[in-house]
């Protein structure tokens, strides 16, 4: 199979996936069901695809494939700020626009400081920040707990909602802004994208061949945080999809070419989000979430790859 | 030229290399020759912007190296360290191929191509360019990345090691290549090397580093002489005239 003919499937897939979403079983007023149809795939191709990209981009970066960018911490952060909210303030304090703005700008500040940390003294490298990260987001989620324990059980269920990715409930407004924060940081990060084919090869490759590696690295790790922190806001904590989209792409695309890899990867992410949606929604009737069956499919893709592995 | 003035480095407050200053001149085999843990990989990478240094400047013709533009600083030099281990699944010529990056930013013209053909002849491994580099020994994957530098076609070529896993008859061919890209191509070659043997018989000046500083340096004559290499080494070691080289007895 050519790389063509791999990214043609993929993207008739995606596209067959948000047709049945979109058209299939239509019960009630197709004005009223429609445009809400469409902004939840709308929502889902845009975090679907900053997801798969950031982690594509981080997995190259760290030359791992088995990191994530929730490893420097930027879901707990979140998930601590959602609680902290409810805790301190009640689940009635914040407007979702508030609370999606106020999400964006803490993750923010919180990634410019432990970057500025990071690369204020030469030599540190880029593991010493994975590590700082995971340290804090250990932290942040044991805050989180604390408080999780101490208030009410009707106020904890809400924060249970937002510990979980969500399509169900976006906001019309948040999307738009959304929309145009994503669609800017992918401009920026164009520049960028013929580096990562020789970033794979790691840093001394990528020196040798003429790359401004810290220059590109640094900016690189900042529009991963930032598209983290905006799908993070928008619907929740959905970071353990990148992983299980980044290496179906490998596997699928079998290439190192970042071309291929990321539009690869965003399509698997947009069906695998719609797919997942679409099971939630039209099999079990709400009765499971999103996290769950993505959880679950991917596991069972890892347990494959482990058996298949073990045998050869 | 490349010129290294007083360069210092340390890791942890222990210096391992102390204000070390040296010349490399154009259209010659260099070698840098000294017992383990003497700097010379750390030399290498400092004159090849790898690893900054703590002190001390390096000028890669008469302009310093933080000056230049990196991409144009990669088509000037190029760098082989010892360890290449990547973990991209890569065939050899696709390798070979992103040699070419600093002349096309990724998009490979029928020049380019050309290159890549070149540096894998000079190679001889025309027979496994399609191979991936995790079916290879470790020497075939010395050799393809020696390849992908060659592809790079850049003056100065720098490398660690580059004999590290192969056998004799590869060591030979890869010194023979070397040798070949100074005197066909006019190529400046800097290599770090263990075995002195080799650099007896091929480099045109050595430098000897003992602890971090430049201890001696000079021609193949002046150098491979067992008074200079019981400084170096601190053995002794008989030097015989074979077929006009001086080959080094150390063995027993």
């Amino acid at each position: 199979m050519t790389h063509k003919w791999k990214l043609g499937s993929l993207a008739a897939a995606a596209v067959a996936l948000i047709a049945v979403f979109l058209f299939a079983n239509m019960i009630g007023s197709f004005d009223y069901v429609f445009p809400r149809r469409v902004f939840k795939v709308l929502a889902i191709v845009m975090t679907g695809g900053a997801i798969a990209f950031a982690t594509l981009v981080f997995q190259t970066i760290t030359n791992n494939r088995i990191l994530t960018p929730s490893i420097i911490g930027l879901d707990s952060l979140y998930m601590l700020l959602q609680t902290f909210v409810i805790f301190a303030f009640g689940s009635m304090s914040l407007s979702a626009e508030l609370n999606f703005i106020f999400s964006i700008a803490l993750m923010m500040v919180f990634v410019a400081l432990l970057y500025r940390l990071m690369f204020k003294r030469e030599g540190r490298n880029l593991y010493f920040l994975l590590l700082v990260g995971l340290v804090l987001g250990t932290l942040f989620g044991s805050l989180s707990t604390f408080m999780q324990v101490l208030i009410d059980p009707n106020e904890f269920m809400r924060v249970q909602d937002k510990m979980f990715a969500s399509f169900n409930n976006i906001r019309t407004d948040l999307l738009l802004f959304a929309a145009i924060g994503l669609a800017l940081i992918g401009l920026y990060s164009m520049r960028f994208m013929k580096f990562l084919d020789v970033l794979a090869l790691g840093r001394e490759q990528a020196v040798n061949l003429g790359i401004p590696y810290d220059y590109t690295v640094k900016r690189l790790l900042i529009i991963v945080a930032l598209l983290i922190a905006i799908s993070t806001a928008l619907v929740g904590p959905i970071t353990f999809l990148g992983l299980l989209v980044a290496n179906v792409a490998h596997q699928f695309m079998k290439t190192y070419r970042h071309s291929l890899l990321i539009a690869g990867s965003m399509l698997i992410s947009i069906i695998a989000l719609v797919g997942g949606q679409l099971l939630v929604e039209r099999v079990f009737t709400f009765s499971t979430t999103l996290s769950v069956i993505i959880n679950f499919i991917g596991g069972g893709y890892f347990l494959y790859l482990l058996l298949r592995e073990n045998r050869t | 030229m490349i010129e290294a003035k007083h360069l210092s480095k340390s890791y942890g407050g222990k210096p391992v290399v102390e204000g070390v200053s040296l010349r490399v001149e154009k259209g010659k085999m260099t070698s840098f020759i000294g017992p383990n843990g003497a700097g010379k990989s750390t030399v290498l990478s400092m004159i090849s912007r790898l690893l900054a240094q703590d002190s001390g400047e390096v000028l890669i013709e008469g302009k310093e190296i933080g000056q230049w533009k990196s991409n144009e600083l990669a088509r000037k030099i190029s760098i082989l360290k010892q360890s290449n281990h990547i973990n991209v699944r890569l065939t050899v010529r696709e390798l070979v191929s992103f040699g070419r990056f600093p002349y096309s930013q990724g998009k490979l013209t029928a020049e380019d191509w050309k290159h890549v053909d070149e540096a894998i002849r000079y190679m001889d491994m025309q027979d496994m360019q399609g191979k991936y580099l995790d079916q290879l020994s470790g020497g075939q994957n010395q050799r393809a990345f020696i390849a992908m530098v060659i592809a790079q076609n850049t003056e100065y070529i720098l490398l660690d090691e580059p004999l590290n896993n192969l056998d004799m008859k590869h060591s030979v061919q890869i010194m023979k290549v070397l040798r070949r890209l100074v005197d066909e191509l006019g190529k400046t070659v800097v290599l770090v090397i263990h075995d002195i043997n080799f650099a007896s018989c091929y480099s045109d000046h050595i430098v000897a580093l003992k602890e971090g500083k430049v201890v001696r340096e000079g021609s193949v004559d002046e150098m491979i002489t067992t008074e200079a290499l019981k400084q170096i080494y601190e053995m002794d070691i008989a030097i015989q005239s074979i077929n006009g080289n001086r080959i080094c007895v150390y063995f027993t």
